[in-house]
């Protein structure tokens, strides 16, 4: 018979702690859609994703019941667009568009892959991406882009960097009217995953078979539940807590990917097993990082805090999965954390703190929101700055930034569900515009000769 | 295949014989029951052969979580394998 304590405890896990799996996502390889008329190519595109997805929300559902588990979203990511629009040589928005209906059709939330990697230089089809991005953010609801900037092997591609500050000022200002939601859709990354199932930055990576089940779990607040059962232990102990912890949630994940892949007749990708904070209260990663210890997040010790908690997320969700992917650690979104929302609005935490932060967890600045009269080279050195931690480190970083158009410090953006609030931080002033304006490219730094 | 089936709520009379009457009646075999107190919170904990269930799995669950809040008390009912594969290496 099974342990009565481990079974309430999964109970209690799944309804008090907010135990949940974060996404289930259908990556879609589009590269058999390329067609030079881009009206056929669209149609491909919609015909093919509605094709393979078309049960992904019913299968969702489905073991969202059997297993009494909360399945929040289903998602689908595509190849980026930039490489199956290129053939047309047109504008991609009709491609958005096409997207949104697919999405519309299979009932999922995001479609993530309106995307151009352009590391190392821009190639056929990149330039017109990027240049729609903000268009394509603005007539569509549930589309999201990214852009790769850099790499560990490549450098960090600085007339990309100083385009895509100009592209993320745009996309704030055409949803303008809807606090500036265009750029919660758009993610700037260096070493972008192929795999990695959260959106905004979700594509399908083009090593990736035809069609794959990526699933991303996430469970905050079962691990800061599982640490304030020890007040009184040590460093060494909280960091086995959290394995052991990281663990389940993970065996959960790869338990619903198996069966979703399975049922929906699908290779079974990665588990991403990220602990991804949601706004609603007790599922906050700055909540577990004062759990922890620290007064609020943000103060010192926070990026030591975050270090042992990303490293020991990994190594207990390791062995739960037979393939681990994605993004994989702790995720600090400023608006999508209760805990960090408080953080930043009694002074506590910086933009500068972020910054160090990212260092140490899996995803960069997140979902941050700036005063809307930032300029767009700022933007652009903000970018550069998160893409060199990740390039010398050899790990993902990215910058989902919101100028707050017409806002500043003391104000607020509202975006709701899952996205949440972010309130306006303080930003360095002082211009960054000539090294900017110089554009070309930061050589790979001596860890990429690994050969 | 199995499920299990756990109660929880407060301590009250027949729920044990409520449970097991609509899992008889839809042939759904209770292969194990402990019941323990936890913090006054009332656990009842079945583990069901649900091999010859004459109806879908989710609508079992339906009917048992309905009766459960007819009670007053939460019911869950999930297939077996999320603990096998949660709380073992």
């Amino acid at each position: 018979m099974h342990n009565v304590k481990d079974i309430l405890e999964t109970i209690r896990m799944i309804q008090d702690e907010h135990l949940d799996i974060r996404t289930i996502t259908m990556g879609i390889s589009l590269l058999d859609c390329i067609d030079e008329d881009i009206n056929k190519a669209c149609d491909k595109v919609y015909e093919k994703i509605v094709r393979k997805a078309s049960n992904l929300v019913k299968v969702g559902e489905d073991i969202e019941k059997q297993y009494d588990i909360p399945i929040i979203n289903k998602r689908i990511s595509v190849t980026p667009i930039a490489m199956i629009a290129a053939a047309t040589g047109k504008s991609p928005v009709k491609f958005a568009k096409a997207l949104q209906r697919a999405a519309d059709t299979c009932g999922v939330n995001f479609i993530g892959g309106y995307s151009a990697l352009v590391q190392k230089g821009f190639s056929a089809g990149d330039l017109a991406l990027i240049e729609s991005i903000p268009e394509a953010l603005s007539v569509t609801e549930n589309i999201c882009s990214s852009v790769n900037i850099g790499s560990t092997k490549a450098g960090i591609n600085m007339d990309a960097v100083a385009l895509m500050g100009r592209i993320v000022k745009q996309s704030a200002e055409l949803t303008a009217d809807r606090d500036c939601i265009g750029c919660a859709k758009l993610v700037v990354f260096c070493n972008a995953p192929e795999d990695n199932p959260f959106m905004a930055g979700a594509f399908h990576g083009v090593g990736e078979p035809d069609c794959v089940i990526n699933v991303g779990v996430s469970g905050p607040g079962v691990v800061r539940s599982a640490i304030a059962k020890y007040p009184n232990a040590d460093i060494t102990e909280i960091a086995d807590v959290i394995k052991k912890t990281a663990f389940k949630i993970t065996r959960m994940g790869q338990l619903v990917g198996v069966e979703a892949s399975e049922r929906l007749g699908v290779p079974f990708g990665i588990v991403d097993l990220s602990l991804a904070p949601t706004p609603a209260v007790g599922d906050s990663v700055a909540y577990i990082l004062e759990e922890i210890g620290l007064e609020t997040c943000g103060t010192h010790g926070t990026t030591a805090a975050l270090a042992l908690l990303n490293d020991a997320v990994k190594k207990g969700g390791v062995m739960a999965s037979s393939h681990v992917g994605g993004l994989s650690g702790a995720f600090i979104p400023v608006s999508e954390d209760a805990g960090m929302i408080a953080a930043v609005e009694q002074g506590a935490l910086s933009l500068e703190k972020l910054e160090a932060m990212t260092a140490v967890c899996s995803v960069g600045l997140d979902m941050i929101v700036v005063p809307g009269d930032i300029e767009a080279e700022t933007i652009s050195a903000i970018i550069a700055d998160e893409a060199a931690i990740g390039m010398v480190n050899s790990k993902t970083t990215a910058v989902r930034l919101i100028p707050a158009i017409g806002k500043e410090v003391g104000d607020r953006l509202e975006f709701g569900g899952l996205l949440g609030a972010g309130p306006v931080m303080n930003i360095n002033t002082k211009s960054s515009a000539k090294m900017i304006n110089r554009g070309g490219r930061i050589p790979a730094p001596l860890q990429s000769l690994k050969n | 295949m199995k499920a299990v089936v756990t109660v929880i709520g407060k301590d009250t009379v027949g729920i044990l014989a409520k449970i097991s009457t609509i899992c008889a009646k839809h042939k759904a075999n209770v292969m194990d029951v402990t019941q323990t107190i936890m913090q006054d919170l009332f656990a009842m904990i079945m583990l069901v052969d649900i091999t010859e269930l004459d109806i879908d799995f989710l609508v079992l669950s339906d009917e048992l979580s309905a009766a459960g809040e007819k009670m007053g008390l939460s019911v869950h009912v999930m297939r077996e394998d999320i603990f096998n594969s949660m709380h073992r290496i």
